[in-house]
C-alpha cells in the first residue's frame, strides 16, 4: 500500500486491521483458555468458577481503551511521553522491590484492591524501546550509525531497569528485554562489532550465571536446565515440564475440547492461566487450536516488520522492529518452554495469558505500531 | 534493510521451529503422552488443625491439647473378609487387653441394627480408619505395627486430642464439653455454610467446644499429591497449611471455680450428714454488673478425661445412669426445681411496683384463711404482725399468701377480666420461663406459675382429663381403688375448670411453690438484676477470642436480655430487707461471725417442697456487697434440707474468697481474684501460640513443648 490515499480517508479506515484482528482473535482465544484453565480449581473451592473469566474480559476492555488512547497519541507526542512511562516504570520496579508482593519467589507485583495485581516490569518493555529508539534515531554523525558516545546512554537506559528486574528475580524478563536491544541495534545500524560484543556479553553472563555457584538460586538453575531432562527433578520443576509436556501432547489432532481437559480440570499443570497458558490450548484445542496461536502470533510479527521497514524515520522502523522482537522473543520463549525446547522463565504468552500488566503493556505497543503505520502513509 | 531482512528470516525459523515441536509432540509421540495423561491421579491429604485453647480469665489452660498414640482400624478391611476379620479383631483385643466385642462395638456404624449408644458406636466416615484405642502406650503402639502383617487394616499413629489440666483441681466438665466424630449430616450443613468440615474431623459435642466450635475448629491443612498408577507420589500440585483454631478466653477464674466446686461438695455433704438424699447441686458465681459468669458448678459431675480417645461403654453407662445421679446432667442450666422463699423477691417487686403497701403491718399466723382455703406457713412459725421487710427476712410464708392473694382478688379473682397477673408477669420480667442466653447449649426454659400458664396447660391436657373424667383409672383402680377413686375426680374437676386459676394458686405462685420451675442460673440472673437495678444480663462465658498467633483479639460484649422496671423505694426497701436475712433473720446462721460491717450481704433463703421428694430443695442467694454490689453467688441442693442450714455455709465461704476476708478483718489481696477483682486485660498469646497468663497467674503455656512430652511417651 505504498500509494498515496486521500486525505479525506477517515484516519480508523488506515489502520493495520489484519494486525489489530490477529491480537483480537488471540485474545478471544486466551479469553476461553483463560476460563477453562482457573474453572476447575475454583470449583474444588467451592468459589465462584467464572472469577477470573470476569476479571480476564474486564481487563481486555481496559487494554482496548489503553490501545486506543496510545494510537490517538500524537506522534511526535511521544517524545514527551517516553520519559514519564520510563521513570514511572523504574519507579514501579523499585516499589516492587520494597512493598511487592511475593509469588512463586519472585517479588514481581504491587498488590491492587479487588484481587488485581500489577507488574511494573511489563511497562518497562515498551519503556525502553520507546526510550532507545528516540536515542539511536538522533546519532551525533547520522552517515555512520550511532557510536560508543551515542551507544553508551542507550546502554545505561536499559541497564538500570534490568538489573532491579533481575533484582526480583526475574529471569524470563531480563531475557526479553536484552533481545530487544539487540533487536533495535541491529535495525538501528550499530556496527557489526557491537553488536557481536553485546551478544557475547549476553551469553557470558547467562553461562556464569548458571556456571557460579551462589549467582542463581538452586531453583532457578533447576528451571533453566531441566528442561533438557524432566527426570532430573520429578517431584519439582521436572514435575510441572512433564505435566506440561504430557497436557500438550494428549491433545492429538483435535484436542478434547474445551472445558473437557483431564489434565487441566485435574489441576495437574500448576499457573495454567498465565505462564503455561499454552498447555490448555494443546490439550483442548489440540494441534490445530495451538497452531493457529502460533500462526497469529507469527502475523503479528510479519505485520510489526513490515511496519518497521516501512517506517517514515529511524525511530519508526525501530520502535517496530523492537515491538516484533519483543513479541516474537516472547512467544518464542513461552511455546518453547511449553514444548520442552526452551528453559523454564516465567514470562507471559502475548494476547493469551491472563494478566493485566502484559495486555495493558501490548495494547500500548499496538497503538505505537497503528501511528508509525499511519505515519508512513 | 539487510538486518530487518535477517530478523525476518529469523522470525520464520523460530516459528517453524514451533509449529515443527508441536507437531512432533502432538501427532507423531502423542500417544505416549495420552498414556501418561490416564495415569495421573490426585490424592489429598488432610493436616488436621490444632484446636483452640480453653483459658480462664488469666490465662489458665482449661482445655489444652496433647499428642497420643492411637490405634485405627481400617473398617472395610474387617468387614470385607468377616473370619478373616474377626482373627484380627481377637488378636489386637489381646495386644490392647479389651474385650473383643468392645472393638466390635466401636467399628458397628451409628444407626444400624444392634449399634451402641452414640458416642461408642462409630458416627463418621465407614472409609475411614476408625480410633479403637487412644492414649495407648508405646509398647503397644509397637507391637501393633510389628505385627502389622498379622494385623491387615490395623494401624498406630500419633493423633492430637484433648487434654485437662485441671489447675487448682477444677472440674468443669459439663461446661467445657467434649468432642465427637463429625456425622455426613453435619458436613452436608457445614458446605451450606461454605465450610468445609473432612470426615476425619471432630466437632464439639457439648459446653464451649459446641457452643464455639466454628471459632476454636481452625482450618485443616490440605496438601495435593499428584500420584501415578502405582500410588508413587509424582508432585505436589498444591499445599495449604493448617490454620489453628482461635483460643477462647473464659469469665471463668480457675482459682474461685475451685473453691466454688469444693464448697458444693461440702454443702451437698451437708445434707447427707443431716440424712437427707442431697442427690444433686449446683453452684453460680456472676458478675451482677454485666452478667458474666465466674464460676459454675454441678453436683454430681464426672472427669472430663473419660472423653478423650473415645468413652468407653462402661464409662458412659454410668454419665447417663439414674443411680449414679446423671452427671451429663448440667444442673445450674438444665435442672429444674421450685425457687420456693427466694422466689419472695419478685413477689415483693410486684407488689411494691403495683402499689401495695409494703411497710403496714401484716398478720404473720401459723395458718391462714383465704376465701374458704386454709393455708399453712411451712417454714416459720407465728411471728403476730409484721412488715414485708420482717416477712422477708424471717422468711414468713403467710404474708406472702395474703399478698399472692389480694393480689389476685385486685384482678377480679375467678370472674378476672384483663387481669395484670402482676407476680407471673414480673416473674417472667425478670427471665423466668424462658432460656437466660447462656452460651452453653441445652438450657431448660423453666416455667411461670399464673393465669396464662393454666390457660396452656388446659388447652394442652383437656381432652385427656375429660376422657378419664369418664373412662377413669381402671389400671390404677385394679391395685388401688381409694387412688383410682381420687384421680378419676381430679380428672372431673379439671376437665370442667381446670383452666381457671383459683386464689390458693396465687398464694402458691407469690412463695415460689406450685406451678413454678426455675434453673439455678435463673435465680443468679433474678438477684443479679435485683442488684444492679434492673438489668437481666445474658450470663456469659466467653470473654474473648485470640487467634493462635495473638494477632486478632474479639472481646466479647456483655448483653442486655432485658430490662425490669423496679421503683427506687421498692428496691430499696428489698435490698434493705435482704440484707437483714444474714444479720437478723433466716441467715444468721451461716454469716455468724462474718465481717457484715465491713461487707454488706444481701441473701435470701428458699426451702422448696417437690412432691415425691423425700426432703426440700436448699438454697441460699447473695449478693455483696448489697450497697455497690459486685457479685451474686447461688447455691442450691436438691433434697438437701434448709437453705442456711445446708446450702448457706458454703456461700460465705465463696463470699470470703472472693473478698478476702480472714476472721473479721477484710484484705483484697487475700481474694482468690488475681488482681482481687475480675480481670479487665486479657491474657497475651505469643506469635508462636505460647499462652503469658496475667502476671501472678502461672507458668506460659507452650503448644511445642506440649507436643514433644506426647511425643515421649
Amino acid at each position: 500500500m505504498s500509494f498515496t490515499r486521500p486525505q479525506q480517508t477517515a484516519r480508523w479506515r488506515r489502520f493495520d486491521w489484519v494486525l489489530i484482528g490477529a491480537a483480537a482473535t488471540l485474545m478471544f482465544i486466551g479469553t476461553l483458555l483463560v476460563w477453562s484453565a482457573t474453572r476447575p480449581r475454583a470449583i474444588a473451592m467451592g468459589t465462584d468458577p467464572q472469577i477470573y473469566l470476569k476479571k480476564h474480559i474486564i481487563t481486555i476492555v481496559l487494554a482496548v481503551l489503553i490501545g486506543w488512547v496510545a494510537s490517538r497519541l500524537s506522534y511526535q507526542l511521544l517524545r514527551a511521553y517516553a520519559p514519564i512511562l520510563y521513570g514511572a516504570s523504574i519507579l514501579g520496579l523499585l516499589a516492587v522491590l520494597v512493598l511487592g508482593a511475593r509469588i512463586n519467589g519472585t517479588r514481581a507485583w504491587i498488590a491492587l484492591p479487588g484481587g488485581f495485581t500489577l507488574q511494573p516490569a511489563e511497562f518497562t518493555k515498551v519503556a525502553v524501546i520507546v526510550i532507545m529508539s528516540f536515542l539511536l534515531a538522533e546519532p551525533r554523525d547520522p552517515d555512520k550509525g550511532p557510536r560508543w558516545h551515542d551507544l553508551m546512554p542507550v546502554f545505561g537506559i536499559v541497564i538500570v531497569p534490568l538489573a532491579l528486574i533481575m533484582k526480583q528475580p526475574d529471569l524470563g524478563t531480563s531475557l526479553v528485554i536484552s533481545m530487544v536491544m539487540l533487536g533495535v541495534l541491529a535495525v538501528g545500524n550499530a556496527s557489526r562489532g557491537w553488536f557481536i560484543a553485546i551478544l557475547i556479553g549476553v551469553v557470558a553472563v547467562t553461562a556464569i550465571a548458571v556456571t557460579v555457584p551462589g549467582v542463581l538460586k538452586n531453583y532457578q538453575k533447576a528451571r533453566l536446565t531441566v528442561f533438557i531432562d524432566p527426570s532430573v527433578d520429578p517431584a519439582g520443576a521436572g514435575y510441572n515440564l512433564a505435566q506440561v509436556r504430557i497436557a500438550i501432547g494428549s491433545g492429538g489432532l483435535t484436542g478434547t475440547g474445551l472445558f473437557k481437559g483431564p489434565q487441566t480440570n485435574g489441576r495437574f499443570v500448576p499457573e495454567q492461566q498465565t505462564d503455561f497458558i499454552y498447555s490448555v490450548a494443546g490439550e483442548e484445542l489440540g494441534f490445530l487450536g495451538s497452531a493457529l496461536i502460533i500462526v497469529l502470533l507469527a502475523l503479528i510479527m510479519w505485520r510489526a516488520l513490515r511496519i518497521s521497514g516501512r517506517a517514515p524515520d529511524a525511530f519508526g522502523r525501530m520502535a517496530a522492529a523492537g515491538i516484533a522482537v519483543w513479541i516474537g522473543f516472547q512467544t518464542f520463549e513461552n511455546i518453547g518452554m511449553s514444548l520442552g525446547i526452551m528453559p523454564m522463565t516465567g514470562v507471559p504468552l502475548p494476547f493469551v495469558s491472563y494478566g493485566g500488566s502484559s495486555l495493558f503493556a501490548l495494547a500500548i505497543a499496538l497503538g505505537l505500531l497503528q501511528q508509525i503505520h499511519l505515519a508512513s502513509d | 534493510m539487510s538486518r530487518l531482512f535477517i530478523l525476518r528470516v529469523l522470525t520464520v525459523s523460530m516459528f517453524l521451529t514451533l509449529i515443527g515441536r508441536l507437531f512432533f509432540m502432538q501427532m507423531v509421540i502423542g500417544n505416549t503422552y495420552a498414556q501418561q495423561a490416564s495415569n495421573n491421579q490426585l490424592r489429598a491429604v488432610v493436616v488436621p488443625a490444632p484446636r483452640g485453647l480453653i483459658l480462664d480469665q488469666a490465662g489458665r489452660v482449661l482445655t489444652g491439647n496433647q499428642s497420643s498414640l492411637v490405634v485405627t482400624v481400617d473398617r472395610t478391611a474387617i468387614t470385607s473378609h468377616p473370619a478373616a476379620g474377626l482373627t484380627t479383631l481377637s488378636k489386637l483385643a489381646a495386644i490392647l487387653k479389651t474385650p473383643v466385642a468392645e472393638l466390635q462395638a466401636r467399628l458397628t456404624l451409628c444407626g444400624t441394627p444392634g449399634a451402641a449408644p452414640s458416642p461408642i458406636c462409630w458416627n463418621g466416615s465407614p472409609f475411614q480408619p476408625i480410633p479403637v484405642a487412644k492414649g495407648v502406650g508405646t509398647d503397644i503402639a509397637l507391637q501393633v505395627l510389628e505385627r502389622r502383617s498379622e494385623l491387615p487394616g490395623v494401624q498406630a499413629e500419633l493423633q492430637s486430642e484433648r487434654e485437662f489440666p485441671k489447675v487448682f483441681g477444677v472440674n468443669l466438665a459439663q461446661v467445657l464439653g467434649y468432642l465427637g466424630p463429625v456425622s455426613d449430616a453435619e458436613i452436608a450443613a457445614d458446605s451450606a455454610k461454605g465450610l468445609q468440615l473432612k470426615r476425619t474431623d471432630v466437632v464439639g459435642r457439648s459446653g464451649l467446644e459446641q457452643s464455639y466450635d466454628l471459632q476454636l475448629r481452625g482450618t485443616p491443612g490440605v496438601t495435593e499429591l499428584a500420584v501415578d498408577r502405582n500410588s508413587t507420589v509424582i508432585g505436589t500440585v498444591s499445599k495449604t497449611d493448617p490454620v489453628p483454631g482461635n483460643y477462647l478466653v473464659t469469665n471463668i477464674d480457675a482459682r474461685l471455680q475451685a473453691v466454688v466446686e469444693k464448697q458444693l461438695a461440702a454443702a451437698i455433704a451437708r445434707a447427707r450428714q443431716q440424712g437427707f438424699p442431697g442427690d444433686s447441686g449446683a453452684a453460680v458465681v456472676v458478675d451482677v454488673n454485666n452478667g458474666k459468669v465466674l464460676a459454675i458448678a454441678s453436683y454430681p459431675t464426672y472427669d472430663p478425661s473419660v472423653w478423650v480417645g473415645g468413652i468407653s461403654s462402661k464409662d458412659y453407662q454410668a454419665l447417663t445412669d439414674k443411680q449414679s445421679g446423671t452427671p451429663l446432667l448440667f444442673r445450674p442450666t438444665q435442672a429444674l426445681f421450685p425457687p420456693a422463699s427466694t422466689f419472695k423477691a419478685i413477689s415483693t417487686v410486684a407488689a411494691g411496683n403495683a402499689g401495695y403497701p409494703l411497710t403496714a403491718p401484716i398478720a404473720c399466723p401459723s395458718d391462714i384463711k383465704l376465701g374458704n382455703l386454709l393455708m399453712h406457713n411451712h417454714e416459720s412459725a407465728a411471728y403476730g404482725n409484721i412488715s414485708v421487710q420482717r416477712a422477708i427476712e424471717v422468711s414468713c410464708n403467710t404474708v406472702f399468701y395474703k399478698i399472692g392473694y389480694d393480689l389476685w382478688l385486685r384482678d377480679g379473682g375467678n370472674k378476672a377480666k384483663n387481669p395484670k397477673d402482676p407476680i407471673s408477669t414480673t416473674a417472667k420480667a425478670f427471665g423466668l420461663g424462658s432460656p437466660t442466653g447462656i452460651d452453653l447449649p441445652g438450657e431448660a426454659s423453666g416455667r411461670v406459675g399464673g393465669r396464662q400458664f393454666k390457660t396452656e396447660q388446659y388447652a394442652q391436657f383437656r381432652e385427656i382429663w375429660c376422657r378419664r373424667s369418664q373412662i377413669g383409672y381402671p389400671e390404677v383402680s385394679k391395685t388401688d381403688p381409694v387412688r383410682g377413686a381420687y384421680l378419676t375426680a381430679l380428672a372431673k374437676e379439671n376437665c370442667i375448670d381446670g383452666w381457671l386459676y383459683r386464689g390458693g394458686d396465687a398464694a402458691n405462685t407469690a412463695i415460689g411453690q406450685g406451678d413454678t420451675a426455675v434453673t439455678p442460673l435463673q435465680m443468679a440472673m433474678v438477684y443479679a438484676a435485683i442488684a444492679n437495678g434492673g438489668t437481666v444480663w445474658e450470663p456469659q462465658i466467653a470473654k474473648a477470642f485470640i487467634s493462635s498467633d495473638g494477632r486478632t483479639v474479639t472481646t466479647i460484649k456483655p448483653k442486655a436480655k432485658a430490662h425490669v422496671f423496679i421503683k427506687k423505694a421498692v428496691r430499696d426497701y428489698l435490698i434493705n430487707a435482704l440484707q437483714g436475712v444474714p444479720l437478723r433473720g433466716t441467715g444468721i446462721y451461716p454469716f455468724q461471725g462474718f465481717p457484715l460491717d465491713k461487707i454488706k450481704v444481701a441473701a435470701k433463703t428458699g426451702s422448696g417442697e417437690v412432691s415425691n421428694a423425700k426432703a426440700p430443695v436448699s438454697w441460699f442467694n447473695a449478693f455483696a456487697p448489697a450497697d455497690h454490689p459486685k457479685y451474686e453467688v447461688v447455691v442450691m441442693v436438691s433434697q438437701g434440707g434448709t437453705g442456711a442450714v445446708t446450702s448457706g455455709p458454703s456461700v460465705r465461704m465463696i463470699m470470703e474468697a472472693l473478698f478476702g476476708v480472714q476472721g473479721s478483718t477484710v484484705n483484697p489481696a487475700k481474694s482468690v481474684l488475681v488482681g482481687s477483682a475480675p480481670a479487665t486485660r486479657l491474657p497475651t498469646v505469643r506469635a508462636d501460640g505460647t499462652v503469658v497468663p496475667l502476671p501472678g497467674a502461672g507458668q506460659a503455656w507452650s503448644p511445642l513443648a506440649k507436643q514433644k512430652a506426647g511425643v515421649k511417651r
